[in-house]
């Protein structure tokens, strides 16, 4: 039924949103061009940002441009509405604008080739940002910094095993989106690290689609399904998906955290908060501070010239309930 | 004629057709002889469109078999029916107006070079072929540039020209003009004497007796008989539509010349018109008589109804009722003023297919009354049974979806439908047309009903004879503004035509 | 007495579906239809599906008018996004519980009423007078909540979907009693004839006084605010207004459910019952699949697929096909 209109998520960004994205990229765009001229020592970057679909996003951006002003950069925003031919438009113009570089979070994985060709033919480094691309060519861009989607789950599946010792545990996985790389990739490293423990059981998985309502309805479903107390964990493939599951997990009257471990990824404030409350247990974050990270590694290029490494992975670092409070109070206007 | 009667085309024999809760077929003949034109005939609900519809196979029948040339066969679909050699064209032309005359004759068989379509060969051959047919058009240009009749005549050559044996005309008159006809005629004839079996379907009795060979009338869904055309008396086959000794013919008699209606006019229109649309028209509406209007199609008679009843908005002129000035933007404004209007297009404009009776009928009540004061079910129960039984609408029961009543039967709901709002002012367009001469003549009685009950009538009718009947004043129309009023003694159906045809040369009155 | 015999008969089809799945459900999970009572409130299966079927459900009351006028309503699943947007919103800027709900469903009063204008006024296509909000709306509903998830703590506004009335939860009690409401304000008054005769033929209707513009524009409205009450669950279900994802594709859920329940998008005959079975049989269905353990890829073919088999057997061409299949083949055998 998701297909009736077509894979393209069109309504995910409104009209109203697109028209305000338009205008302040418009607007950062013509500023980034006045102080630009003349200011020989500050670099020129383009970003062309995926869009503002989740408060992750959001977080990524406000660091990007934080970042670019920390570092005197003068910092070209584009936001693409979840299209790629925006960002490719974004690109080229950034192209014709003559930046220095050139940050790019690709909406979909291919068709890429053509643009970065005119990148690299201009002499502008691309670094790829969060996701990767396919494409022969690895040349086409300097680097990517994205997290390591894998690790994650292998984080998250060595901390339950350390959590639980030798006590039987059965698991509930509660999935992203059927489909997406991301969600194969931290299924994978999750069953990879529980794999090594044989009293950790993964009975039950099924698609929460990244979404707070969806978690709270698939868990509710496993609690169902599953006897009364036999559930020891739950791994959400996201924050907000296990939000929703804590929710469920009340309402059935246990208690999230304590009869019921939870472990999910993304490190949003929500989560923080939910484990300062004694709700959840731990979270791998998934650093939102991509392009300060990028812009280190410009920096450094430009001044030695030795190529980055292709894949810069940023740490999957996990938290616990210790340092929640002091985590929830740092992010919670970042994001 | 020749002594050996021709060779029999095609032979239907017990066909046999049932509905929910009526037999609307019960082992009915026909036999078609090739090279002649057979009518069929029959009032309303009498089977004629089931008959069509089994022969076609548009519809699947329950019983019979069908012969063509002695082979029998089973149409599934029109498809079959068309390569077993019947071919129909039905009243409402079944063409597609937006394309090209040559594509609609070619449609699903055209002629290709390298798999594409090749375009100038098929407007060639269309027009080649319609030439034949007595039309000389260009058939590159799209079928709605043309009139009805020629439209018609398109259908008919298409017709023919994909199966040649059995040709079903089913009321393909009902919307030409005189002229219109008589080459349809001519072209019906020559088909004939090539050898084509023609079925004719039509209320027109004169058309009738002007064309046909032989004649089949049916009567509710049973065969009543088949007879020679020159040997049944026109009193004779109206007896066997009608099963009764007819009396149909009598309300073409004048009824006595009433006083001209006296006294204030409960409608006035005074040069009431719409740019585009209807030239500025006077019209007076009196209480307990009727106004009629009379012209061609295209005259300008409907449009005077739609400013009427608000259906459009006039520009110019004035509309008084009760003295007073009004002004009508929608329906619903000439509704709470006592107005009612039944539409030309009943199937379009009238009723609402898919609702039933009892819905139908309600409605225009139920809009007066507005939605928080709904009429109870039992009162729309009562509401419905009492009409039908007032106007001898045939159904089983007021549930029944209303587009399985004949047209006559739709007719006589939609009249119900505005009784049941006790309207003032009635305006009827073209109330009998495509209605067979039962149902016709109690229409007509209906109206004078009205009229004597005090209601004011406004109707519009290219049935010259019955507007010059029953009508105190004749409004005609020409050229989409007003060309005359006749009153009192001077309506006489000549004085219409003359004031119809006017300074075009004189039209044969059929 | 007798018209309710009437209406269940009506509705054979769609409670034979509902029972289908619901049997599924039993096999998938045994002891699916056991009802309990605890603290006053009543758990079970039936129960699980009839409150998370509650958001679909009013969508499907909403709908099902808007179908028969021969219209659709692609922007109730964004109207939910922003009406739960604005409860949120409402009540952390400190307003008080009884006025964020009403500006809530105010507002999906006002996004019906915009769609009712485009619709009757303007006489946009419907599908196309729709989509505007469909597609606008999420920016709107995302610059309500600033891109975030936004959660609040409100007790009352929480309790919209977690508090019990008549041992139910709450959304239940609602989404019944919405349709009850809708089924009485469409049969016991003339706007359910209207709406028919408006959907079957416009024409007519205008022609015998039925006033088209008025019709066509409050069944928008009112799907707007059954929309409204509808995003009211949906964010009170999670603590939190989800622009995002609130509503996310569920206009196709409640056309579905409206289809099933047997209304043409043709337009014509509706009925507000079968409409609320067809949600509960989607719900049923989903709740079967959730249950059943199989991997997750499934789902949507799985749901696909059942769909299918159900509208095609509804089809029209269906039975006609079937009957003559039927009887092809006793010829045959007749003959063999």
């Amino acid at each position: 039924m998701k297909t009736l209109l077509g894979s393209r998520k069109i309504s995910r960004q409104g009209l109203a949103r697109r028209m305000l994205g338009i205008g302040t990229a418009v607007l950062l765009g013509s500023l980034a061009a006045g102080c630009d001229s003349g200011d020989k020592k500050g670099l020129t970057v383009g970003f062309s940002q995926i869009g503002s679909e989740s408060g992750w996003r959001a977080a990524e951006t406000k660091l990007a441009r934080q970042g670019a002003e920390q570092r005197g950069i003068t910092l070209k925003f584009s936001d693409a509405q979840q299209r790629q031919e925006n960002q490719i438009k974004a690109v080229r113009s950034f192209i014709a604008q003559g930046v220095d570089a050139i940050l790019l979070a690709p909406v979909v994985s291919s068709g890429w080739d053509e643009v970065l060709g005119e990148a690299k033919a201009a002499n502008i480094p691309v670094i790829l940002l969060d996701r990767q691309i396919d494409t022969p060519n690895v040349d086409l861009y300097l680097t990517a910094v994205t997290s390591d989607t894998i690790e994650e789950g292998r984080v998250a599946g060595r901390w339950l095993a350390g959590k639980v010792q030798g006590r039987d545990c059965r698991i509930v996985e509660i999935q992203g989106t059927v489909g997406a790389s991301l969600v194969a990739n931290r299924k994978k490293g999750f069953e990879e690290a529980i794999a090594t423990a044989p009293n950790l059981h993964l009975v039950r998985t099924q698609s929460g689609e990244f979404t707070r309502a969806k978690g709270k309805e698939v868990m509710e479903g496993f609690l169902k399904a599953e006897a009364p107390g036999s559930i020891c964990a739950v791994y959400s493939h996201n924050d907000d998906m296990m939000i929703g599951a804590i929710q469920a997990i009340k309402e059935a009257g246990l208690k999230p955290g304590t009869d019921i471990l939870t472990v999910s990824i993304d490190g949003v404030p929500d989560i923080f908060k939910a484990m300062a409350d004694g709700d959840a247990n731990a979270t791998v974050e998934l650093a939102p501070d991509m392009a300060p990270r990028a812009y280190d590694i410009l920096l450094a290029y430009r001044k030695d010239h030795a190529p980055p490494p292709k894949w810069v992975q940023t740490p999957s670092k996990l938290y616990e309930p210790d340092t929640a409070a002091a985590e929830y109070a740092r992010r919670k206007d970042l994001y | 004629m020749a002594v050996t009667p021709p060779p029999v085309v095609l032979a239907a024999r017990g066909l046999t057709r049932q509905y929910p809760g009526v037999r609307a077929l019960d082992g009915v003949d026909l036999t078609l002889r090739a090279g002649e034109i057979h009518a069929l005939l029959g009032e309303n609900g009498a089977g004629k469109s089931t008959l069509i519809n089994l022969l076609t196979g548009a519809q699947p029948r329950d019983g019979g078999t069908i012969t063509v040339d002695g082979v029998d066969i089973d149409p599934d679909g029109p498809g079959g029916a068309v390569r077993a050699g019947i071919a129909a064209v039905y009243q409402e032309i079944t063409l597609l107006p937006n394309l090209s005359v040559a594509q609609n004759l070619y449609l699903g068989r055209e002629p290709t070079r390298w798999g594409l379509v090749h375009r100038s060969r098929m407007n060639r051959e269309g027009a080649a072929l319609l030439r034949r047919f007595g039309l000389t058009i260009d058939a590159s240009r799209p079928l709605s540039d043309f009139s009805t009749a020629v439209q018609q005549l398109i259908a008919i050559a298409r017709a023919v020209d994909l199966s040649a044996k059995v040709l079903i005309l089913d009321e393909p008159t009902a919307s030409l003009d005189t002229a219109e006809v008589q080459t349809l005629f001519t072209l019906l004839r020559s088909l004939r004497d090539q050898g084509l079996a023609i079925v004719f379907v039509t209320h027109f009795l004169d058309q009738v007796y002007a064309l046909t060979d032989r004649i089949t009338v049916l009567r509710n869904g049973r065969l009543v008989g088949e007879r020679r055309t020159a040997d049944l008396p026109r009193l004779d086959l109206v007896a066997m539509m009608l099963g009764k000794t007819p009396t149909a013919e009598s309300h073409l008699s004048r009824r006595p010349a009433t006083a001209t209606p006296a006294g204030a006019p409960l409608v006035r229109a005074e040069g009431l018109g719409r740019r585009r649309l209807v030239g500025a028209f006077d019209a007076e509406l009196h209480a307990g008589a009727v106004l009629g209007a009379a012209g061609l199609l295209g005259s300008g008679r409907t449009e005077t109804a739609l400013l009427l009843f608000g259906v459009e908005t006039a520009d110019q002129g004035q509309l008084l009722v009760d003295g007073k000035a009004v002004t009508l933007r929608s329906p619903r404004d000439a509704i709470r003023l006592g107005f009612g209007f039944c539409p030309e297009d009943r199937k379009l404009d009238g009723i609402v297919a898919g609702l039933s009776i009892r819905e139908n009928i309600v409605l225009a009540l139920q809009a007066k009354r507005g939605w928080w004061r709904r009429l109870s079910t039992a009162q729309q129960h009562e509401l419905a049974d009492r009409y039908i039984k007032l106007l001898d609408i045939r159904t089983p029961d007021a549930e029944k979806p209303i587009q399985l009543l004949s047209g006559g039967n739709q007719q006589k709901a939609l009249l119900a439908r505005w009784l049941a709002t006790e309207p003032r002012l009635l305006i009827l367009d073209e109330p009998t047309r495509g209605i067979d001469v039962g149902a016709h003549a109690e229409i007509v009685r209906l109206l004078e009903d009205l009229r004597d009950r005090g209601m004011a009538l406004y109707v519009i009718s290219s049935e010259i004879e019955e507007v010059a009947a029953y009508s105190d004043r004749v409004l005609v129309m020409r050229d989409r503004a007003p060309a005359g009023l006749l009153e009192g003694e001077s309506i006489t159906p000549a004085a219409i035509v003359n004031a119809i045809a006017a300074d075009h040369h004189t039209k044969g009155a059929a | 007495m007798n018209a309710v015999i009437q209406r269940l008969k009506a509705a054979r089809p769609q409670l034979a579906l509902l029972v289908l799945a619901l049997l599924v459900n039993v096999f998938v999970a045994p002891g699916f239809l056991d009802l309990r009572l605890q603290d006053g409130r009543l758990f079970g299966g039936l129960i699980d599906i009839l409150n998370r079927g509650a958001p679909v459900m009013l969508l499907a009351v909403g709908m099902a008018p808007v179908i028969a006028t021969r219209g659709i309503d692609l922007s109730v699943g964004v109207i939910m996004a922003i009406s739960g947007a604005v409860a949120a919103a409402g009540v952390n800027a400190g307003l008080a519980w009884p006025a964020a709900i009403l500006a809530a469903l105010g507002t999906g009063l006002a996004c019906g009423l915009w769609n009712g204008l485009l619709v009757a006024v303007f006489r946009l296509q419907p599908i196309v007078a729709t989509l505007i909000l469909m597609v606008a709306g999420r920016g709107i509903a995302q610059l309500i909540t600033e891109g975030r998830i936004l959660t609040f703590t409100e007790p009352h506004l929480i309790a919209v979907a977690g508090a019990t009335l008549a041992a139910l939860p709450l959304p239940v009690v609602l989404a019944l009693a919405a349709a009850g409401l809708t089924g009485l304000l469409v049969r016991a008054t003339a706007l359910g004839l209207f709406v028919e005769a408006v959907g079957t033929n416009p024409r007519s209707s205008r022609l015998a006084g039925v006033h088209t513009g008025l019709v066509l524009g409050a069944v928008y409205v009112w799907s707007g605010l059954m929309a409204a009450l509808a995003g009211l669950i949906a964010t009170a279900d999670i603590k939190g207004a989800d622009a995002n994802n609130a509503g996310l594709w569920l206009e196709l859920d409640a056309i579905l459910a409206v289809v099933i329940g047997g209304t043409s998008l043709y337009g014509g005959r509706f009925s507000i019952g079968r409409s609320v079975l067809g949600a509960l049989v989607l719900q049923a269905m989903r709740t079967a699949i959730l249950r059943a353990g199989l991997p997750p890829e499934l789902n949507l073919v799985l749901m696909a697929l059942v769909v299918a088999a159900v509208l095609t057997q509804q089809s029209p061409a269906f039975r006609p096909m079937a009957t003559r299949l039927m009887a092809r083949l006793k010829n045959k055998e007749a003959r063999a």
